[in-house]
């Protein structure tokens, strides 16, 4: 599902890449055909050491394919990689700025690394210092500045030369809330005002919720999913719990329950659950129908399905314990929970 | 956060077509930007330099009289190669540090070259070298110690093309270590004392035995120590000169090609 007008900006074709470590072949990215259009805010979603960081790692250039091919901004990443570079910012999961420089003099090394002229890359990094709130830090030493500070002057690096295709990997890991919240609300006025094609990681359900048009989930390498969040998570329905006086009158409720269009029904004792789409729509009419046959349910929650329960609905297990069975397990080779 | 314009377009002149900086322009860039932090922080190059101060103040003083000049004259020479060799072989370190912080892979996706990340970064260690050379020679020419100016900068020359081929070297073992930083540590500190022992720079290899005659001879800083010894005393012959310049140049060349090879294949 693309909303792809013109040429996509980021295409990939059986793009694959294995990792070999103490002679077990691991195989991080399987098979990856992607399609990304000009100005998406893709988020690709996924437990640690699903094979996020090496898609993206892929389409920056840092490593090649063991297999495929991936062409971003219209350069193979490969053949192309100098002009690859030169179209696309990228934040890393650690800091772009030195610890031991200046965010100032670093936003002008970088502006000139990109073809600026020293006057054009010295008001960039003014215009970047206002506009991300480092005035007071930029000419600091990098090391003492707060996280919340660094990461901004992580991204103000990204956008040195406008790039037409930004990746953020993990870009609010290790951040409090509230930098979160900031970091995020940061991500969607670039998106509104510049136009640039997005492409974040993260393992924060809520983040790839609330910041992404488009929302590709990874698992053990390949896309399992690829859909906006609404969609993918209406497709899986509300969850309904109505609780009931006694057995009797649930058994009632399930029957009516049941009856919704295409709904997974249980009972356990005096209450009832039922997986259905739209099912918050659907549960006033429920009630009344119920209220009808002379029974009044004694309590009713409708749960909006989270993209955990889609990830769950789609893996068998919730993301979380994805995410910890990943960090715990040694198969995945070192490089790749680095990456 | 101020929501003020992001998407200025007005001094952003970079697109995809505005022209590509050559390799000079790259490697300059690299290079001012390695050299910010030291320029900042002078006192920084002290740093390599306490193990070659420790043993001009303790070691020095035990030296015999030499018949053709002060021991200090035979001394300060090998002193300022071994400042040299530690100050571009810590350098490496700098880089494990960019690595682990993320800033060594910000570059990597920038459009500078891989060779400029590299040639750049080693054409600095000549800043550092000058000023540890600087600052050896204003302590011990209040000693018995001849400066010869004119020897002193061709020397200085010839330390400079040397520490650029360690300071490559040291950056190639910097990017091999990645993961295992204190395998940096380990091969550093293990190459340095028998290279410094086989130059003579410690202690004349006259009466060497054989192996050890040979071993020195194949070790390009002993060629380095013996010419910058002549330069130092204000003697040009010209052998020792060209064989000094052709140990750094070896140096060079083989720093910056192994350089090379390990920041291309850096990720």
């Amino acid at each position: 599902m693309t909303t792809t007008h013109a040429a996509p900006v980021i295409e990939t074709r059986g793009l694959t890449r294995h990792f070999t470590a103490h002679r077990n072949t691991v195989e991080a990215v399987r098979d990856l055909d992607l399609e990304i259009g000009q100005g998406e805010l893709v988020a690709f979603l996924g437990p640690n050491g699903a094979g996020k960081s090496t898609t993206l790692r892929m389409l920056t250039t840092l490593i090649p394919p063991t297999s495929g091919t991936a062409r971003v901004a219209g350069h193979d990443v490969v053949t192309g990689q100098r002009e690859v570079r030169r179209a696309i910012g990228f934040v890393g999961q650690g800091n772009g700025a030195g610890h031991v420089q200046h965010g100032r003099d670093e936003l002008v090394s970088q502006g000139r690394a990109h073809g600026l002229s020293r006057t054009a890359a010295r008001s960039r990094a003014d215009e970047l210092i206002e506009d991300l709130d480092l005035s007071a830090v930029a000419d600091r030493k990098v090391s003492t500045l707060s996280g919340g500070q660094r990461r901004r002057l992580d991204i103000a690096m990204g956008l040195v030369h406008l790039p037409r295709v930004l990746f953020l990997d993990e870009p609010s890991t290790g951040l409090d809330p509230q930098n979160r919240a900031n970091l995020q609300g940061l991500v969607e006025r670039l998106h509104a005002s510049t136009g640039s094609t997005i492409v974040l990681t993260t393992h924060y359900l809520e983040e790839a919720d609330a910041l992404a048009e488009r929302v590709i989930v990874i698992d053990h390498g390949a896309v399992i999913a690829d859909d906006t969040a609404r969609s993918l998570k209406s497709a899986l329905g509300d969850l309904l719990t109505i609780g009931l006086v006694d057995e009797v009158d649930a058994a009632v409720a399930a029957e009516h329950a049941a009856r919704l269009p295409g709904a997974e029904v249980e009972r356990i004792g005096a209450t009832v659950t039922a997986r259905v789409a739209r099912g918050h729509e659907l549960a006033p009419d429920l009630l009344v129908e119920l209220n009808r046959r002379g029974m009044a349910p004694r309590s009713i929650e409708v749960a909006r399905p989270t993209l955990d329960d889609v990830f769950l609905n789609l893996t068998g297990r919730s993301l979380r314990e994805a995410h910890e069975n990943a960090d715990a397990s040694s198969h995945t080779s070192k490089e790749e929970v680095a990456a | 956060m101020s929501t003020a314009t992001l998407d200025r377009q007005a001094t952003v002149a970079a697109t995809p077509d505005s022209p590509v900086n050559g390799f000079l322009a790259d490697t300059w860039n690299v290079m001012t930007r390695e050299l910010k932090p030291v320029l900042r922080e002078p006192v920084s190059v002290l740093f390599a330099m306490v193990q070659p101060l420790v043993f001009l103040g303790l070691f020095a003083p035990l030296l015999p009289e030499t018949p053709d000049g002060s021991a200090l004259q035979w001394f300060v020479p090998g002193i300022v190669a071994m400042t040299c060799l530690m100050g571009a072989s810590f350098t490496g370190a700098n880089l494990t540090n960019e690595m682990l912080t993320g800033s060594h892979e910000r570059l990597l996706v920038s459009p500078l070259s891989r060779s400029s990340l590299l040639v750049g970064r080693a054409l600095k260690e000549v800043v550092p070298m000058l000023m540890q050379t600087a600052i050896i020679l204003l302590v011990v020419t209040p000693f018995s110690f001849d400066l010869h100016l004119g020897g002193v900068l061709l020397a200085v020359a010839t330390l400079a093309l040397f520490s650029v081929g360690v300071g490559a070297l040291s950056f190639a073992l910097a990017l091999a270590s990645k993961d295992n930083e204190w395998i940096f540590w380990t091969v550093q500190q293990t190459a340095i004392f028998p290279v410094l022992l086989l130059a003579g720079i410690l202690l004349p290899l006259d009466g060497a035995p054989r192996w050890l005659a040979v071993a020195s001879d194949l070790n390009p800083l002993t060629y380095v120590v013996e010419a910058v010894r002549a330069l130092f005393s204000g003697t040009f012959p010209l052998d020792t000169v060209v064989a000094g310049f052709a140990g750094s140049a070896v140096v060079a060349v083989l720093g910056v090609a192994v350089g090379l090879r390990a920041m291309r294949n850096s990720s």
